[in-house]
């Protein structure tokens, strides 16, 4: 809402020299929150005059234009007191007139420089004014021809235009809709600025009485439009000039001038708060009757938009139907016009409930909309109605018909019951009852006092105030939010990070530490994103929860693989010039597993058990996915030798580290899944759970990414991790008799996994069998095609004697033995 | 070699004479002294006292001496061959504390060679930001709770006294997903996890909610569709607006520096009421001198996020007793303090996954 500073001090007095900045800090601390100070005229600079035209000759140009040069008198300010010459290009002015008049070395809004210049054969020395140049407004039609006696030429011009007027812009939230208004601005200057006074109530009017003498109108539906009022003026003129103050304060307040008839209506909406709509009389066809659509019905509005309407939608029709959306915008068939005579005057309540629905059902946002939808005072529609009619009479020498139509009655406040220490109580601030029931007072409740317990009727422009800690909030603002104390809350001992919290930041720094960087993308993937990957059509990562207003038609839904945008991510990094790039993130994706909705439980009590499991059970799966991608060097070249390019290894060895910090081990499995390399691809299990797949990323994918060939990646379902992490780890007691090392070679057929013959070999000897790792790999004609030899180094040892080599190779070879008889393994 | 000396008279062996064993000594310690290095001394060792050496060779001698003559030979042999001894013990030792004073400096390597062979990895700021606000209020007794963020209409809004037809809903941009009628959105803020929390535990209850939320902003320097927020939620028999005030300062003060604090003003949020915004008092100008001052603009105070009293609306909804129970709740971004508490102008780098960005961060803040 903004607000010019002279309209607020129209309606209170403040302290002599009370500066802009303590009203409006005062007004934040008290709940309408200071957005910006603009001053009208900031953004011009430089002599901006009165100006009298002494001459005007029109002289024709070859382009067809006529241009008018004119001398105009400026007085001293050109600093010669010599008449100035300028070049016009409007013709609605004559010798004599007043005009306004920026000189050279003036700056007018846009940065635009006024500088003497020759155009058109003369040297024109400034420029004549028009609203829009000086950001007055949208008039272009002409200059601005000042009233006689505005202005002596050579005086600066700022103060008669009010390009001096400071405009309050003020954030206004669903609460305060009073804000919305001059009337309720006013009201809290004089409620909160130390020492104002006066309040003057510009909704306070004399209005004549109720008769039948007004346009008829019949409401059909109470409940949506409690009061509706309707006043006539007849012989409007249409050319009537809206005046100066009420441009420029609806310019300030963000609105359009349009013609006085509209602009009155917008001026007394911004002055009461109060949302008034004038119809063309004429065309208004028998009696105004409101009522909700019939369904499917349309009417035309304002903005020229064909609405069709919704059984819940208040219309406003005559006989030829509807004719407006009731209290959300005016319909087109009744627009007042150039040839408008007669205006009839609506100035009605709507129900707020319903003002909210039909703006959001149609997509209108509109300044009338905005003050019905958060509740308007329905106990000032006849004195808004009046206000615009003495507007009318006043400026636009229409003459008001004698009929006042008022249908219906404004809806009773509710009455809250409070007790009297609960301010205190929730404050925490010694908050007396005679301090209760004064603010309260102050803010325009009603207040009963009966023991211990007061009974408030908030005021009419206040719907908003219903519940007790309502009441709380009125009475807290005005003692002050800055004198609340500060007392720390003594919690009960905390359990601390629970198991998982603590999990996950375990995992992240142990990926930290192993060379990953995290980064965070948005969850947002199309089927796109999966046809990139290489997903098969059936493939359950295809399975997505769609949302029905996303950001990009790309990225329609909310992803089930943390692997698109990672590959994205790397992919940028390779192209910022970071040639070597490990990245990774854990974040949940969202696997839909059910139709059923989420019911909209009631508020007036605790769901039960049951119902928060149904709303439960609607909700998609969400598990914490970690995601990785490495491309370039796992380790750099350098004076140390070569480095090492990063391989399908680096990506399993990542999800095992993971699974190790967990106190996990991962058995690995040869698999097969899109977007990896379907020859090297790693499905990673914990016991028969599969918890996610590693190794180098197909090449195709990695071209459409970006990335360069063999690029790896990993995803891994977190969530079943952490679950099965283990938490008490027995101590383990190491035996301290000698190892008994032995190496051994067996030869296996290219197929059969390394992890199937270490397994069979540590199965072999599960007694003595201390460790073992496979430390080659070899291939060679020897072998034979399709075979290969795995060596492995087997460390034995027993808890209790130091092992006899009898024993030892008993036990190597019954490991060998295992290893035969499951992979088929020949010792070399 | 003579034979043996059967009849016992003093014979003259040249070897033992005295001059020749002094001269024999003699050149054997010369020798020692001379020995360069220990290639060199393990030659005088074998030259000067080996089998073949004079000195050895004057030993055997001995015995061919009658028996008075033996101890006088022995004597003078015995200690020639422990100076020498002596001194090629000591040379010894010499030689080779050299040798290893030398083998350490011919062993210097250029050490300003790089040392980098690991990628170093780094986690997101905003994780770790998330971590140390987690913490500080773990540190005050208060526990972490979390929740989905595809989450129940009914969870994110009606609970929290948003009901269908609210004015703020349209303050909010929510995402919606198909179909509508399923009534499941993308929450909009950390609510849900405090309605989640209330309708799960019995008070007291004193806890955070750090998490993602999402709203329909197009992405731009200072808007996101996605971004970060911790809620803090206490409920608990005479709570007050105080006990707010008290919490908040302490965050500000933990996060941004002893005697950074807080002030409110009147606001509203349907879940609380009396609702406020908290500004967190600038931490670079402290509100001294603010003109200059590029973290607040000149205001001294930063716009931090929202807070109030639960509305008894949202404890009745969340089975919570209002008669016996208040609470407290606030809200601010995390992503959103990241940005003033490290200069940062612009969002964008938070989500675009540049490592340079989050390795500078390394595993804290």
């Amino acid at each position: 809402m903004k607000a010019p500073k002279s309209w607020i001090l129209d309606y209170v007095d403040v302290p002599e020299g009370t500066t802009t900045e303590e009203l409006t800090a005062r007004l934040t601390a008290t709940g309408l929150k200071l957005e910006a100070i603009e001053s009208a005229g900031a953004d011009i600079s430089g002599p901006l005059v009165v100006g009298r035209v002494l001459t005007r000759d029109p002289e024709p140009q070859k382009n067809g234009k006529t241009i008018n040069w004119c001398t105009v008198d400026v007085g001293d300010a050109n600093g010669t007191g010599e008449p100035q010459g300028i070049v016009c290009g409007a013709h609605n002015f004559e010798a004599g007139d007043l005009v306004v008049v920026v000189l050279p070395g003036g700056v007018l809004p846009g940065g635009f420089e006024i500088s003497a210049r020759k155009t058109y054969g003369h040297v024109s020395a400034g420029m004549i004014c028009s609203a829009r140049e000086l950001g007055l407004g949208e008039d272009h039609d002409g200059i601005i021809v000042l009233p006689e006696g505005a202005g002596e030429p050579g005086q600066d011009v700022r103060g008669i235009l009010g390009l001096d007027e400071e405009v309050i812009e003020l954030e206004v939230n669903p609460d305060r809709a009073y804000g919305l208004s001059l009337r309720g601005i006013a009201r809290d200057v004089a409620l909160s600025v130390p020492g104002a006074s006066g309040f003057r109530d510009p909704a306070l009017r004399d209005t004549p009485p109720a008769d039948d003498g007004g346009h008829p109108v019949r409401v059909e539906d109470p409940t949506g439009c409690p009061v509706f009022v309707a006043r006539t003026v007849t012989g409007f003129d249409p050319a009537a000039p809206t005046p100066e103050f009420i441009s420029q304060r609806i310019t300030a307040g963000g609105m359009r001038p349009i013609s006085l008839a509209v602009d009155v209506t917008n001026y007394v909406m911004l002055e009461t708060g109060r949302p008034i709509h004038g119809y063309d009389a004429d065309k208004v066809q028998g009696t105004v009757v409101v009522r909700r659509a019939a369904a499917g019905e349309k009417v035309t509005t304002l903005d020229g938009t064909v609405r069709t309407l919704a059984a819940e939608d208040l219309v406003v029709c005559d006989d030829s139907g509807p004719i407006g959306l009731g209290g959300v915008m005016g319909g087109e068939s009744t627009e007042i016009s150039e040839s408008t005579t007669r205006v009839l005057v609506e100035s009605a309540h709507w129900d707020a409930v319903s003002m909210f629905r039909t703006g959001r059902r149609h997509k209108i946002t509109s300044e009338a909309g905005k003050r019905n939808e958060r509740g308007a005072d329905p106990t000032i529609c006849e004195a808004a109605a009046d206000r615009v009619v003495e507007l009318l009479t006043t400026y636009g020498g229409a003459t008001a018909e004698p009929g006042v139509t008022v249908v219906g009655t404004p809806p009773r406040p509710p009455t809250i019951r409070m007790a009297l220490d609960l301010p205190a109580r929730v404050s925490g601030l010694a908050v007396d009852a005679d301090t209760v029931v004064r603010h309260l007072e102050a803010n325009g409740c009603t207040v009963d006092v009966e023991g211990d317990t007061l009974t408030a009727t908030p005021p009419p422009w206040r719907p908003d105030i219903t519940d007790p800690h309502d009441l709380v909030e009125e009475v807290v603002r005005l003692v002050g939010y800055d004198t609340i104390p500060s007392v720390l809350p003594p919690a009960p001992g905390g359990r601390g990070l629970t198991r998982p919290q603590q999990l996950r930041r375990r995992i992240g720094r142990t990926l930290a530490g192993a060379g990953w960087v995290e980064v965070v993308d948005f969850p947002f993937v199309g089927q796109g994103d999966l046809d990139a990957l290489g997903l098969s059509a059936d493939d359950p990562r295809r399975s997505l929860l769609r949302l029905s207003n996303p950001l990009s038609t790309e990225a329609p839904a909310m992803t089930t693989t943390l692997l698109p945008a990672l590959l994205r991510t790397a992919g940028r990094n390779v192209g910022l010039g970071t040639s070597s790039v490990a990245v990774f993130e854990t974040a949940t994706v969202t696997l839909p597993h059910t139709s059923e909705p989420a019911p909209i439980l009631p508020v007036d009590r605790r769901p039960s058990d049951d119902e928060l499991a149904t709303l439960e059970s609607a909700l998609p799966a969400q598990p914490l996915h970690l995601g990785l991608v490495a491309t370039g060097e796992a380790e750099p070249a350098g004076w140390w030798g070569a480095g090492r390019a990063v391989a399908w290894s680096d990506a399993v060895e990542a999800v095992r580290t993971v699974a190790d910090a967990l106190g996990l081990e991962l058995e690995v499995r040869p698999a097969s899944l899109a977007p990896w390399h379907p020859g090297r691809c790693a499905e990673l299990r914990l016991g028969d759970v599969v918890v996610g797949h590693a190794g180098e990323l197909h090449p195709q994918v990695c071209a459409t990414f970006g990335l360069p060939p063999r690029s790896v990646a990993a995803e891994a379902d977190l969530d079943v991790l952490i679950e099965h992490a283990v938490h008490l780890r027995p101590a383990t007691v190491f035996s301290t008799y000698p190892a008994a090392k032995e190496d051994v070679a067996v030869v296996v057929d290219e197929s059969v996994p390394a992890a199937d013959v270490e397994a069979a070999l540590r199965d072999g000897a599960p007694e003595l069998l201390e460790s073992i790792r496979l430390f080659d790999v070899y291939r060679s004609e020897q072998l034979g095609e399709g075979r290969k030899s795995l060596a492995f180094a087997l460390r034995f040892r027993a808890p209790d004697r130091t092992l006899t080599e009898q024993e030892t190779g008993a036990a190597r070879d019954a490991a060998v033995a295992l290893a035969a008889e499951r992979c088929g393994a020949v010792q070399r | 070699m003579s034979g043996p000396n059967t009849d016992f008279d003093p014979v003259e062996v040249a070897a033992l004479q005295p001059e020749e064993v002094e001269s024999a000594r003699d050149e054997a310690l010369a020798a020692v002294a001379a020995a360069r290095d220990l290639a060199e001394l393990k030659q005088v060792r074998i030259d000067h006292t080996g089998d073949r050496s004079p000195l050895a060779l004057a030993n055997r001698e001995i015995g061919a001496l009658p028996p008075q003559a033996r101890k006088d030979a022995g004597q003078r042999v015995g200690q020639a061959r422990g100076a020498v001894s002596k001194a090629l013990g000591e040379r010894q030792a010499v030689l080779e504390a050299e040798h290893e004073e030398r083998m350490l400096v011919e062993e210097t390597v250029d050490v300003t060679l790089p040392t980098d062979r690991r990628r170093r990895g780094g986690r997101h700021p905003i994780t770790l930001q998330s971590e140390l606000i987690a913490d500080i209020f773990v540190a005050m007794g208060w526990e972490i709770a979390e929740g989905p963020v595809v989450e129940a209409e009914w969870l994110n809004f009606d609970a929290l006294n948003l009901g269908p037809d609210h004015p703020a809903r349209t303050m909010q941009d929510t995402f919606w997903t198909e179909p509508a009628e399923r009534h499941v959105v993308l929450r909009t803020q950390t609510s849900p996890v405090q309605a989640r929390t209330m309708l799960t535990r019995t008070p007291p209850i004193y806890v955070a909610c750090p998490g993602r939320v999402f709203r329909t902003d197009e992405y731009d320097a200072t808007h996101s569709p996605m971004f970060h927020q911790v809620e803090g939620l206490v409920v608990d028999e005479g709570i007050t607006m105080a006990h707010l005030k008290g919490s908040l300062d302490h965050l500000a003060a933990q996060l941004f520096g002893e005697g950074i604090d807080t002030r409110f003003r009147p606001s509203y949020f349907p879940f609380t009421e009396p609702s406020a915004e908290v500004d967190v008092r600038c931490f670079v100008c402290r509100g001294v001198d603010s003109d200059a001052c590029r973290t607040c603009r000149g205001e001294g105070w930063i716009e931090w996020g929202g807070c109030g009293v639960v509305n008894p609306r949202v404890l009745v909804a969340c089975g919570v007793d209002p008669e016996r129970y208040a609470g407290f709740a606030f809200g601010m971004g995390i992503d959103r303090s990241f940005m003033f508490r490290h200069s940062l102008e612009d969002l964008r780098p938070l989500f675009e996954g540049d490592v340079r960005f989050s390795s500078a961060f390394g595993t804290e803040i």
